[in-house]
């Protein structure tokens, strides 16, 4: 390409941009309100993952130790969880720990557990992590082979029923996106379409005499890329002070943990100012070719 | 030989058959006058020359390459190569004389400078001097084809295309449009006019090809008498 040629292009670009006024306000308004839905659902699924990941991580293998073991033998147990593949961390917590979790989480100042019990009923336990929550159930079936070890718990059943929750939500918000995805690359092609009928003539000559299709296309995706990439920037502009306000309210109002790391958020941003530049050309693509086929 | 067709025929998706078993020679220099009823195939036969469209059957060639054949990627070659004229103008209202001869040189890539030596160049030749920057809207008929001539001729194309140029025009306008197509052919275009208007073609002398439902029903050479 020539640089009187990029000039030329750019030129037509903005030139057609002011000549369309209506229909680039239009364009980009749709590209906005693409982009505002679709940022939305994506706050969205990041905060749900977040969640998720939360709630997933809190999956832990509780091993209660036989009653009768030496001291050499609990850390024995210790260096066999240890070596299980998959495991991140052993911690052992005494029955007198145990005891007092308990105490903290049921009985509170009302009552002294270990008055009503008579005497402490807990054996020690080791509380193990996995490196992937999701592997927890086939870790929890090789802990319990070990010897000394009497029970396993790691909140069976529920933790399956989870999984299959937090599976289901990440591949409904994947093809959630993507059908939205879809929908603004039309919605944002067919008012595209408008624009380029209105010089479906001029595209035509412009064949006749011998243009490239690529010399017809660059002023076309010029025009694309601006409209999207503003269209893209008014919709961030609005999500993003409705999240940071929603920040605010909702650390004082709700238990949830919004996702607020700067960099993530940054990144999303970034994201969805591409993804309208990119739907700006896209759109103007999959218009543009009909016209071009002379 | 600057255009062949050798056993052309086009049926368009519709059924019609348009053209009808073609061959043809067109040497460099020629004024050909393709002359026939409306409905003939006259649009047909010239639209194939810059392929707009293609032969259901047969081959044709522009300067010994063959048109069907060419790759998509080689059509805008073959264009540049060929000036049309239009029996309604074409021109784009929002720009002046100068810019839409100028956007004919534009968009084939031409440099800002050679586009404008050349544009004014055209402009004279179709006698045009100082109407460079008056708009389409206030022209006459005449003076708008004179406008779509000069903006085929500046390229330099090697054959010029008017598809029923006069279509639109009062009779003395005509012949104002066809003395300047002779002018333009006398410099060294070929030109290939297609016609239904006998009064232009009779007095002119050139050679005529007249088709009819889509057949070459005379082929006469210049100078002999069109019945
Ligand atoms: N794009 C098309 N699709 C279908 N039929 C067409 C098309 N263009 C022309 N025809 C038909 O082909 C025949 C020849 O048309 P055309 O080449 O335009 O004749 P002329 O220019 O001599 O009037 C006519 O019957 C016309 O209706
Ligand atoms: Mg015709």
């Amino acid at each position: 390409m020539r640089p009187g040629s990029i000039i030329y292009f750019l030129r037509e670009a903005f030139k057609s941009l002011s000549r369309n006024r209506l229909l680039s306000i239009a364009t980009i308004s749709t590209v906005a309100i693409s982009i505002l839905i679709l940022g939305f659902a994506v706050l969205l699924t990041i905060n749900a993952g977040a969640l998720m990941q939360d709630l997933e991580s809190d999956v832990e293998i509780v091993a209660f130790l036989d009653k009768k073991l030496t001291k050499s033998q609990i850390t024995d147990i210790k260096q066999d969880l240890t070596a299980v593949s998959g495991v991140k961390s052993v911690k052992f917590v005494s029955r007198e720990q145990a005891l007092a979790k308990m105490q903290e989480k049921y009985g509170g100042n009302e009552y002294n557990l270990k008055e009503t019990l008579g005497k402490n009923p807990l054996p020690h336990s080791y509380e193990i992590k996995a490196d992937d929550p999701h592997n927890v159930p086939q870790i929890a079936g090789q802990v319990s082979k070990i010897d000394g070890i009497y029970k396993v718990n790691y909140g069976q059943g529920v933790v399956e029923r989870l999984f299959k929750v937090t599976r289901w939500v990440r591949i409904v918000s994947i093809v959630f996106i993507v059908l939205l995805v879809f929908a603004a690359v039309f919605l944002i092609a067919t008012t595209i379409r408008l624009a380029i009928f209105a010089r479906r003539k001029e595209i035509y000559l412009m064949k006749l005499i011998g243009s490239t299709d690529w010399f017809i296309r660059w002023p076309f995706f010029i025009e694309g890329v601006f409209m999207g990439a503003v269209g893209g920037l008014i919709a961030i502009l609005i999500l993003a002070a409705g999240y940071s306000s929603l920040i605010g309210h909702m650390d004082t109002m709700f238990f949830i943990p919004l996702v607020t790391s700067p960099k993530i958020l940054r990144n999303i941003y970034i994201g969805l100012l591409v993804c309208g530049a990119t739907l700006g050309v896209l759109g103007t693509w999959v218009s543009l070719n009909r016209f071009l086929d002379v | 030989m600057l255009v062949q067709f050798y056993n052309v025929s086009k049926i368009y998706p519709n059924g019609v058959k348009a053209l009808d078993d073609i061959s043809l020679k067109i040497d460099r220099g020629e004024f050909l006058f393709l002359m026939g009823p409306s409905g003939a195939g006259k649009s047909t036969l010239v639209k194939m020359l810059f392929r707009e469209e293609l032969p259901t059957r047969g081959q044709i060639f522009l300067a010994s390459r063959s048109i069907v054949r060419m790759k998509r990627g080689d059509v805008p070659r073959l264009r540049r190569n060929i000036g049309i004229v239009f029996q309604d103008f074409k021109l784009l209202e929002n720009k002046t004389v100068y810019e839409n001869i100028a956007f004919a040189m534009e968009v084939v890539g031409t440099s800002s400078r050679e586009i404008k030596e050349r544009v004014m160049e055209v402009i004279n030749m179709v006698g045009l001097k100082g109407k460079e920057n008056s708009f389409p809207g206030e022209l006459s008929g005449g003076e708008q084809q004179r406008v779509g001539i000069a903006r085929a001729l500046a390229n330099r194309p090697l054959l010029l295309i008017a598809d029923e140029p006069t279509g639109n025009l009062d009779i003395d306008t005509s012949h104002e449009i066809m003395e300047l197509l002779f002018d333009i052919n006398r410099i060294g275009t070929t030109v290939i006019m297609a016609t239904h208007a006998r009064e232009l073609v009779k007095p002119a002398g050139k050679r005529v090809l007249m088709l009819d439902k889509g057949r070459i029903v005379a082929d006469n050479p210049p100078g002999e008498l069109v019945l």
